[in-house]
């Protein structure tokens, strides 16, 4: 196996670690820390070792086919972009979990916090790795999951939830941008694997759906990466646990949307649509950010704009365009991972050790943690980009870069003064952050009593602080390497030339910087009025408020489209469902007569249609029985008897029209259903009551006529023309395929066997889910009949008992026959059943069923499973022999006496038919006769509904 | 002709249904739910077009009948009747513990309520 491959295993350790991590910490709390420790190391490591043995041979990629048929596969790529990222995510991620194992206190779950946290890493490092684009949309989505997640670490906190809410709303629906985005660029391109994309840049620029592909994508970036109008998620965010604050969002998740801008670089960017409205957002989100993060009280919310003000700021490098600004992109974006980590973690220690995180309560703490305050202060200047630190340096280049573009967008002056003027806010929050937080006085008393954090806190802010100066000192030795290989990965080219030196002599950046450090500072010193007045004018501004009133206005639309159709009553959701498919109907109707039409097809007559007249009075007596049925409805058992007439006219017909097997099945299941209505009745009003008014009566007369006039319309539409039958292929494999003469069981239990066992398993759960219902119920009934008579007091006469028992014999003889010439006479598994259960109640009925149950024992639990297990087995055991699921095979047998046979593995299949089918139709009708036995008396029942007495009264209102 | 009654039986099969089940009690929806799967299944048999003495049968007659929509019908049978024996211990368990049998599920007073609203003016 060639190392690349290995790429997966880096992508999955951290999805194995997450289980293993929750499971760990049930034994010991910080097991969990260890397990992702070692996963995210052993990751780090197999990572290493695959760009080793790879060298220089980038970009690479490797591919397994998953669903071709949508341009799914699951495939990794290996390019300096991906690689810098991956460094990000495992080093940093390595750092934060030993910084969370001290930072969690006990009384907070180690195994889900860790088990959350590699599920992120591992969907951060599938978004960064993945080679196909849909592959890289699915990690993307998992991200926001996670991020909802560890949102909502704290879930008892009502702004934790609201935060995790409102980040999946946002990053949740900026990812189903970016799947249209995706899938309308790969319909460019004709492939979804990005080695194809971004080798096709020119024919995407030029395509004409290269802007709604730009802006789903976007849509998607600016949402993750929290761009202004989209930035309102992110401080709400920081209700989040701050080790998750620090990993999430600020080093790795927000980068997301702009790993992924400069994923697609080579192959969107440049246009002047790119340019236009990816450095407006980046612009006015690093102002926007930069000048609320002065304003904030709390250290992370001020670390939370900060983070949208430099996200604006990499982003308005991509909307330049250049390839030089692509350099100083991805050098920012390695250089504010590192600080803002770090400065995040310097606020978890604070407020771990002070427990507070509000700048007007905290100050001096540099007197009781000196080393805290000095990697704060660090990391602060490299934010504020103060020379020798590395901000400066890439910030120098954001400068230049400012500068050389000018001169295309807008007056040549306007674009340096207004990031001059972003850069002097962020010199202006990282010394408050500072000034605020370690000099000065506390005001009043601080909760905790601070002091220096745990060894093992500080120790990843150490390493990342010194990076921070190392960066900032030796830049073309630390970091250069680095750049070179991620620049090359994001620009698929050789890099343009740049220069990493920390003296570029006086110019017009240095100048810029100068300012921005100057101005900054005096912001700093006069802040008083500053604050006064934006607490006066600009304070109450909060882009939350638009979300809320969206949300509501959504929520609101939703309920009312909801009471528009669902009223709660049966009824209208019948008649609407109704009124539209007639309407549908209808407008099919009236367009089809630009198609060789259904009214062209009426008028032709087409298929010779003659008949006899003894099946015209059958066909009509039917017609009379259903609309005696309707007219008598309200005597139920009337209406019940001349229903079951319709239901035995039906039988005939299939016998009539050549389908002797749903003749058959119709017979048997009519008497089942018969009984079970029967039963039913008993515990039901005895005549339906006259709930609807006349005018509505006949509206819904109106309704059910048009329907049925639409079907019968629709019905001779269809077969009064001529067709042609796909059931040709059956008929002429029936025999030779599938071993049976009798085609409809062969399609059943061979053809479509795995349909059938589908439908054997609806029919399982329906018994099953009737039993469960009818456990522990108890049914007021009457022991009258309507007309006040009593019920027999002989429930099980001589006559039926006698009768039944000379039956059963017969009956199951007559099953058995019926399953076994199933193949290939009319019948099978379905019909057998349906006799040998009807068979079986029948001495239920007779005898009574505790009687029964006690002569015969049946498990009829046992039959149905046995009876679906059968049918499983028998399917698997195809799979055995290495062909698919439920393949038949059969044989010919040549038996003396009998003859020559044939068997067919199918018959197995239909046994198991047969039981389930036999197995659910006692388990529905037995559990429901032995209601009769708990069945009470219930006064007020009699007196409403069955007694004729009581009609002067409630009872006034039956029929 | 044929072709015409059984389409016009189809028709009223659905129909009948329909109207029932538009009731507000629970036992004339399970008829009305009957008498529509006889209709459904019928409109699904016909779909192969009527034939007499031409079960699909190899080697029995000639010809032979539509096969496949015989072998649906056939499952849509069993399956419409575990369906009813669903829908009307659903209609039981609802009448045990509202104390009505109404539709749409409501408490007897409520239910009282909406017969009230309905009642017709006494002749």
């Amino acid at each position: 196996m060639k190392a690349i491959e290995l790429l997966a295993v880096v992508v999955l350790l951290p999805f194995l670690a997450a289980p293993l991590a929750a499971w760990s910490a049930r034994y010991n709390r910080f097991a969990a820390a260890w397990v992702a420790g070692g996963a995210t190391l052993l990751a780090l490591a197999l990572f290493v070792w695959i760009c080793f043995v790879q060298g220089g041979a980038m970009p690479v990629a490797t591919h397994h086919a998953w669903i071709e048929s949508i341009g799914l596969s699951f495939g990794f790529r290996l390019d300096g972009l991906s690689l810098l990222f991956t460094g990000l995510i495992l080093v940093i991620g390595l750092l934060i979990v030993i910084y969370a194992r001290y930072y969690l206190s006990p009384g907070d779950s180690m195994g889900r916090f860790f088990a959350y946290m590699m599920m992120f890493m591992g969907s951060m490092l599938g978004v960064v790795l993945s080679e196909n684009m849909i592959n890289l949309v699915i990690f993307w989505e998992l991200t926001s999951l996670a991020s909802f997640l560890l949102i909502s670490y704290w879930q008892h906190r009502k702004e934790a939830r609201y935060g995790a809410r409102l980040a999946l709303a946002i990053t949740g629906s900026g990812g189903l941008a970016l799947l249209g985005g995706v899938l309308i660029l790969g319909h460019i391109v004709g492939s979804y694997e990005l080695t194809d994309v971004l080798a096709s840049g020119e024919l995407i620029k030029n395509h004409e759906l290269y802007a709604p592909a730009l802006i789903l994508i976007l849509l998607g970036v600016f949402t993750k990466s929290a761009q202004f109008p989209f930035h309102f998620w992110l401080p709400n965010a920081m209700a989040a646990p701050t080790p998750v604050s620090a990993y999430l969002h600020s080093a790795t998740m927000v980068k997301a949307g702009i790993f992924l801008l400069a994923r697609f670089f080579p192959a969107l960017a440049g246009t002047e649509m790119w340019v236009i409205i990816v450095s407006t957002a980046g612009l006015i989100t690093f102002m926007l950010g930069a000048y609320t993060a002065l304003f904030r009280h709390d250290l992370k919310g001020l670390l939370a704009y900060s983070t949208i003000s430099h996200l604006g700021l990499i982003t308005l490098l991509f909307g330049f365009g250049t390839p030089l600004a692509a350099v100083a992109g991805i050098f920012h974006i390695i250089n504010h991972a590192t600080f803002k980590a770090s400065l995040f973690m310097v606020a978890g220690i604070v407020d771990h050790e002070t427990g507070t995180r509000d700048m007007r309560r905290l100050g001096g703490l540099i007197k009781y943690m000196p080393h805290t305050a000095a990697l704060g202060m660090i990391a602060a200047m490299a934010m504020a980009g103060v020379p020798l630190f590395n901000g400066f340096l890439s910030k120098e280049m954001f400068f230049t870069e400012s500068v050389r573009v000018a001169g295309d967008l807008g007056p040549v002056w306007l674009l340096p003064i207004l990031v001059s003027l972003g850069g002097l806010l962020s010199v202006a929050y990282s010394l408050r952050f500072v000034h605020d937080t370690f000099f000065g006085k506390p005001d009043g008393d601080l909760p905790k009593k601070p002091h220096e954090p745990p060894g093992m806190m500080k120790r990843p802010v150490d390493l990342l602080v010194v990076l921070c100066l190392a960066v900032g000192i030796l830049p073309a030795l630390v970091v250069g390497p680095l750049l070179h290989v991620a620049v090359t990965g994001v620009l698929q080219d050789t890099p343009p030339d740049y220069s990493l030196a920390l003296w570029h002599g006086f110019n017009l950046p240095l100048l810029m910087s100068a300012v921005a450090l100057v101005g900054g500072l005096l912001i700093y010193l006069f802040r008083a009025p500053i604050f006064r007045w934006h607490a006066h004018s600009l304070a109450h501004l909060d882009a939350r408020v638009v979300y809320n009133r969206l949300m509501e206005l959504l929520m609101r639309g939703g309920a009312g489209v909801t009471a528009m159709v669902d009223n709660g009553r049966l009824g209208r959701i019948v008649i609407m469902t109704l009124v539209f498919s007639l309407l549908a109907g209808l407008v099919g109707y009236f367009h089809a007569a630009g198609l060789p039409g259904v009214q062209a097809a009426m008028n032709r007559g087409g298929v010779e249609d003659s008949g006899d007249w003894v099946t015209w009075l059958g066909i009509l007596l039917i017609i009379v029985a259903t609309v005696v049925t309707v007219v008598g409805h309200r005597q139920r058992l009337f209406a019940l008897i001349t229903m079951s007439v319709v239901g035995l006219g039906v039988a005939m017909i299939f016998a009539r029209f050549s389908a002797p097997d749903l003749a058959m099945t119709q017979l048997s299941v009519e008497v089942v259903t018969m009984i079970l209505l029967l039963l039913a009745l008993f515990y039901l009003p005895q005549q339906s009551r006259k709930l609807s008014s006349p005018g509505r009566r006949w509206r819904d007369a109106g309704i059910a006529t048009l329907v049925g006039g639409g079907i019968a319309t629709l019905t001779y539409a269809i077969i009064s023309r001529p067709f042609e039958s796909i059931s040709g292929y059956f008929m002429d494999h029936a025999v030779p395929g599938g071993g049976g003469h009798n085609v409809v069981n062969v399609i059943l239990v061979d053809f479509r066997g795995y349909d059938t066992f589908g439908e054997i398993t609806v029919l399982a759960l329906a018994a099953l889910g009737i039993f469960a219902m009818l456990h522990d119920l108890s049914l007021p009934s009457s022991r009258r009949d309507p007309f006040g008579r009593a019920w027999s007091d002989d429930p099980h006469p001589l006559m039926l008992r006698t009768f039944a028992q000379i039956i059963l014999p017969l009956t199951l003889m007559f099953g058995i026959y019926v399953f076994l010439r199933g193949h290939n006479e009319p019948g099978g598994g379905f019909i057998a059943g349906l006799i040998v259960a009807s068979a079986l109640v029948a001495q239920y009925m007779a005898h009574g069923i505790e009687t029964t149950e006690n002569k015969l024992h049946l498990p009829i639990h046992g039959i149905l499973g046995a009876g679906l297990l059968i049918a499983l087995i028998t399917g698997l055991v195809s799979m055995v022999f290495g062909v698919p699921f439920l393949t038949s095979a059969f044989t010919h047998l040549d038996l003396p006496v009998i003859g020559d046979i044939e068997i067919a593995s199918a018959i197995a299949f239909d046994l198991g038919v047969f039981l389930v089918v036999v197995g659910s139709t006692m388990l529905i009708l037995l559990n429901l006769g032995r209601l009769t036995d708990h069945a009470v008396e219930h006064p007020d029942y009699a007196s409403i509904e069955a007694s004729p007495a009581s009609t002067q009264g409630r009872g006034g209102r039956d029929a | 002709m044929t072709n015409l009654a059984i389409s016009l039986l189809i028709g009223v099969l659905t129909g009948a249904g329909v109207y029932l089940v538009l009731r507000a009690q629970t036992f004339p929806v399970v008829l009305g739910l009957t008498l529509m799967s006889y209709g459904v299944n019928l409109f699904l048999f016909t779909m192969g077009r009527l034939h007499t003495a031409a079960p699909a049968v190899v080697g029995a007659t000639g010809q032979s009948a539509d096969a496949l929509p015989q072998a649906l019908v056939l499952t849509a049978i069993v399956i419409a009747f575990a369906m009813t024996a669903f829908v009307i211990v659903l209609a039981l368990k609802a009448r045990a513990a509202l104390g009505n049998d109404h539709v749409d599920g409501t408490h007897i007073a409520q239910a009282n309520r909406v017969i009230d609203r309905h009642e017709e003016p006494r002749a």
